[in-house]
């Protein structure tokens, strides 16, 4: 016990007395906190359409108009040329084209039907699919608009009509930073707990000072926990930075209890430090160290659903986000902080961290040779 | 104390593949004494060390080492040895007396006892100013002493040595010497590896490693008659000549 | 000049020997083709949601059987009450309810209005807008599959064409912005801690006293990263053409000659890097934090440039990957040639020739 204690003392000297590490700490959740939110907004809004009026109907007129205020398209082009919009669209000047074909108002009011082209540029293919649903409902309203004009309709509606009505949970303002939030605090703590701890193990040996480690009398357990704990405790610490940050820049006050978050995150950075433990046991150099953590993590986040859904990937991708404790942090993250779920809730998620954190910690210290 | 060896080793060996850094070497060391472990870069020396410290562990052969058998009973022995790499052992980043917390603590010592350790340490030394000094900023020689310090200061049975005077003036190192001279007086047996020559003829018994192999083991008076050498620099070039000629 | 190919040798010795740096300098960017290009992707399908039936009438069922048979769903829960809402969505189970009041069918044929309630998890906002569009489609389908009479007078068809990426991949994105984290990574990252280590280790000076010149020492140490980028890029571009079908549409000689013009970029920028650091950590974190970081969210490839506030777009336009990224998207999936891009290429070739400049320079300085 004496001994864990002074090697904790030595750890958090140490890391104290590096500024590196400090500014990292510090600097980081402040950076990823306050700037990766304002990047990542992914709403699809101000999409560039040109519109190619062929017809130049006063139908084709409103259209247009009703498109130009529409909040989610600017018009940047209204032509008389498709091969001009399309153009316009290599150039990355216009997102969607619209097509209004020569005799659109004729069509429509004498033949009863009227057909409109839509080209979209589908190499963001989020933005394609929404452009094409939001387009798709303007026109619709404008076909509605239409039938009204022409059409008298009787009191009792012949035609059934279902009245969807849509209503958002836990994000009524469809506020993309209460989704990235808590993403980003999870790759936060990931990286500060699986990184900082590898690197540190591994600048010893490069140093030396292990062979020191070795050659007295410090059991292996006791080691590892010295290195161990002042991750943590600095993992713990920027979790709590991040959630003020939160709070304070973005408004994000979790629905469910913060003790919730804690005690996961608790038993999270065990599991993640466990293989920042892992990877230096099998790494001389510090680059290595980082290399391979760095290569570990960035697989783990990008399976882990931050921002493409688990749902959409094919099966083996998703057994994989079983194994993977960043998965794991997300989902939780998310679902106290917006939902508000209980312990109660996430025990399933708890159990399986916990797991890992035990068979990551575990090989860790049978793999740590004093002896080589 | 009983007049068992210090270190007794018989037929140590380690292998690296094919490659035999250690073939087979046997020899003992006596309580108190300071034993010279000689041979150029690359003869098995720091590894030979290595393994009787608890760091390596041997391919095949028997050792003892403070009473303790080398293969079961290593903790023990490492509660009972010292040990100064050729890295030097302290932390850049801690001051003097923060090392000696650490060290001091990790060997049992009550605050109490590191606390007179340290003072005397540094008394000794004439670093008392320096006491709350971050180590990186000591010129190289402290730090050698230091490191010396730092390693015995849980006064263990024996003190391994690698390499301890790489780099520093004569001056210094003399005054090292009278370091190692005085624990060894106090009791402490001395295992000291080098490949300066003049340091050898400061040991009680030296041993010369070539290729892996104990091709000398006597005093220093002895083996110069032996080999009808002016000093041990000559004895050494004589050996080593052998090692040429038996190269593949 | 022989001594310049023996240095250029004992730096692909460094490089070649290091096996586990190798070994992930190699895997990433084929791991990470592999992983944007099958396992990530922005499409919504099998998306769970959960039916509350009220009235479990023929309606009802019609609409739940479509909801079913459509790839953008998976019903994965059947709920009793309302209050059963709240907890399985707190559970994490579910992205959207689809609740039925009761007499569905009969207020529909008999009343021809019959509401239904869309309930989605926000936390996604896109996501749930797709989700709620795509329920609302089928929704309709099924409402117009009801009328007696045949089209509705008035309507207005759409006809939709996706242009460069039919299928909506992902990877059509993916790709450009995967190369450039690569040779970023490599370029400059692995390049600044191979010069930093070497004055760590005191080596440095060591070749500073041999007759070489400096910055022929520099200059092999990039050598090697160079040629591991270009064989990057390689193994980039098969695995995308041959395993994502991910079309080359452009010239492959423009395209090369950027990706190569990029690498230099970075190797300038390791140099820079190298030049202010003293350690290999602070190599390293300065790489991250200072490059690495700013390529992924400024280059555009994960984070749509233009939903930026102005402040950081402006910051973009600073950074190598996003000209970088709109090259390459260009030449490769759209096809065009270097007229579209000739001023892009510009900007990359003065951002090389100003970074070379500045680092040259403080690197003279620093050896002083």
């Amino acid at each position: 016990m004496r001994v864990l204690r002074i090697l904790l003392e030595k750890e958090f000297r140490q890391i104290f007395r590096n500024p590196a590490i400090l500014r990292l700490i510090f600097i980081m959740p402040i950076v990823q906190l306050l700037v990766l939110p304002l990047a990542a907004d992914y709403e699809v809004k101000d999409i560039n359409i040109a519109v190619v009026d062929q017809d130049h109907s006063s139908y084709s007129r409103s259209l247009t108009n009703k498109i130009s205020a529409s909040k989610y398209f600017n018009l940047v082009e209204y032509t008389n040329s498709y091969d001009e919009a399309i153009r316009g669209v290599e150039k990355d000047e216009a997102d969607v084209v619209l097509q209004i074909p020569a005799s659109f108002e004729k069509d429509l009011v004498k033949d009863d039907k009227a057909q409109l082209f839509m080209a979209l540029n589908a190499i963001n293919g989020v933005k394609a699919n929404l452009g094409g649903v939001y387009l798709r409902s303007i026109i619709n309203d404008f076909n509605g608009e239409v039938r009204l004009e022409w059409l008298q309709l009787p009191r009792f509606n012949p035609q059934p009509i279902i009245q969807i009505s849509s209503i958002n949970w836990f994000n009524p303002l469809l506020n993309y930073q209460f989704f990235m939030v808590p993403g980003i605090l999870v790759i936060l703590v990931t990286m500060v707990g699986s990184f900082l701890a590898a690197l540190n193990i591994v600048k010893e040996k490069e140093i030396g000072t292990i062979e020191q480690i070795n050659v007295t009398p410090i059991r292996k357990h006791q080691f590892i926990l010295g290195k161990l704990i002042p991750f943590w405790v600095l993992g713990m610490v920027v979790l709590s930075i991040g959630l003020l940050l939160a709070r304070v820049f973005y408004g994000i006050i979790p629905e469910g209890s913060l003790l919730t978050i804690y005690i996961f995150a608790v038993v999270y950075l065990l599991s993640v430090l466990g293989l920042g433990l892992l990877i230096s046991t099998y790494t001389e150099t510090q680059q290595q160290a980082m290399l391979i953590s760095f290569f570990i993590i960035m697989i783990f986040i990008l399976l882990g659903g931050l921002y493409t859904s688990i749902d959409s990937m094919p099966y083996w991708a998703q057994v994989f986000t079983k194994f993977n404790p960043v998965t794991y942090f997300i989902e939780v993250m998310r679902m106290v902080v917006l939902k508000g779920s209980s312990l109660y809730d996430i025990r399933q998620h708890l159990l399986i961290v916990t797991g890992f954190g035990i068979i990551l910690n575990v090989w860790a210290v049978i793999n740590y040779k004093k002896r080589s | 104390m009983s007049n068992a060896a210090a270190i007794s080793v018989s037929d140590l060996t380690k292998q690296f593949g094919d490659f035999t850094a250690v073939d087979a070497i046997t020899f003992e060391v006596q309580q108190g004494e300071i034993f010279g472990f000689l041979g150029a870069n690359g003869a098995g020396k720091t590894t030979a060390m290595r393994m009787l410290c608890g760091l390596s562990l041997p391919t095949s052969g028997k050792a003892n080492v403070a009473g303790f058998d080398l293969y079961k009973e290593s903790e023990k022995i490492k509660k009972n040895i010292g040990y100064m790499s050729q890295k030097f052992s302290l932390y850049e980043d801690l001051t003097i007396r923060e090392n000696n917390r650490f060290y001091g603590g990790i060997y049992g010592l009550t605050d109490q006892q590191i606390k007179e350790k340290t003072q005397f340490m540094l008394k000794h030394l004439h670093l008392e100013s320096q006491a709350d000094t971050l180590v990186k900023a000591l010129p190289l020689g402290w730090k050698q002493k230091l490191s010396f310090s730092v390693s015995m200061i849980h006064d263990p049975k024996i003190v391994f040595l690698d390499e301890p005077t790489g780099g520093v003036d004569p001056i210094t190192r003399r005054e090292f010497w009278t370091m190692i001279y005085e624990a060894a007086h106090r009791g402490t047996t001395v295992f000291v590896t080098t490949h300066y020559m003049d340091e050898a003829e400061y040991c009680d018994r030296v041993s010369i490693m070539v290729d892996g192999r104990i091709e000398a083991l006597d005093t220093p008076a002895a083996l110069t008659k032996q080999y009808n050498a002016k000093g041990m620099a000559e004895v050494f070039v004589q050996l080593a000549r052998k090692a040429k000629r038996s190269d593949n | 000049m022989k001594q310049f190919f023996y240095f250029i040798r004992k730096e692909f010795y460094h490089l070649l020997r290091d096996r586990r740096t190798l070994f992930i300098l190699f895997g990433m960017p084929v791991t990470q083709i592999l992983i944007f290009g099958f396992a990530l992707t922005n499409e919504v399908k099998n998306s769970r949601i959960a039916i509350l039936d009220n009235s479990k009438d023929e309606a009802t069922t019609a609409i739940i059987h479509q909801l079913e048979a459509s790839r953008y769903f998976d019903i994965v829960e059947n709920l009793n009450s309302y209050a059963e809402l709240e907890p399985t969505f707190q559970k994490g189970q579910i992205r959207l309810a689809v609740v039925f009041p009761e007499k569905f069918q009969s207020s529909l044929l008999h009343t021809n209005a019959a509401p239904i309630q869309l309930i989605a998890d926000a936390t996604d906002p896109n996501v749930a807008n797709t989700l709620t569009n795509y329920a609302s489609a089928i929704i309709m389908d099924y409402q117009n599959s009801m009328k007696e009479t045949q089209d509705f007078p008035y309507t207005i068809s759409t006809e939709l064409r996706m242009l460069y990426n039919p299928q909506l991949k992902g990877s059509y994105n993916f790709v450009p912005g995967v190369m450039a984290m690569v040779l970023m990574l490599v370029g400059a990252m692995m390049t600044s801690i191979s010069i930093v280590r070497e004055k760590e280790l005191g080596t440095m000076e060591i070749i500073l006293v041999s007759p070489i010149v400096p910055i022929r020492v520099i200059v092999a140490k990039m050598v090697p990263y160079l040629l591991l980028s270009m064989v990057n890029i390689a193994s980039i571009l098969l695995l995308s053409v041959y395993a994502l079908d991910v079309p080359i549409n452009g010239s492959l000689t423009l395209l090369v000659f950027e990706c190569f013009l990029f690498t230099l970029t970075a190797l300038a920028l390791g140099l820079l890097i190298s030049s202010i650091s003293d350690s290999q950590q602070v190599a390293m974190l300065v790489s991250l934090m200072g490059l690495f970081l700013p390529t992924i969210m400024f280059s555009g490839f994960m984070f749509p440039i233009e939903n930026m506030p102005i402040p950081l777009q402006v910051i973009s336009n600073f950074v190598p990957a996003k000209w970088f990224y709109y090259i390459v998207k260009d030449v490769m999936i759209k096809g065009t040639g270097l007229e579209t891009v000739w001023k892009e290429t510009l900007i990359l070739l003065g951002m090389l020739i100003v970074l070379l400049t500045i680092s040259i320079k403080k690197f003279k300085v620093r050896l002083e």
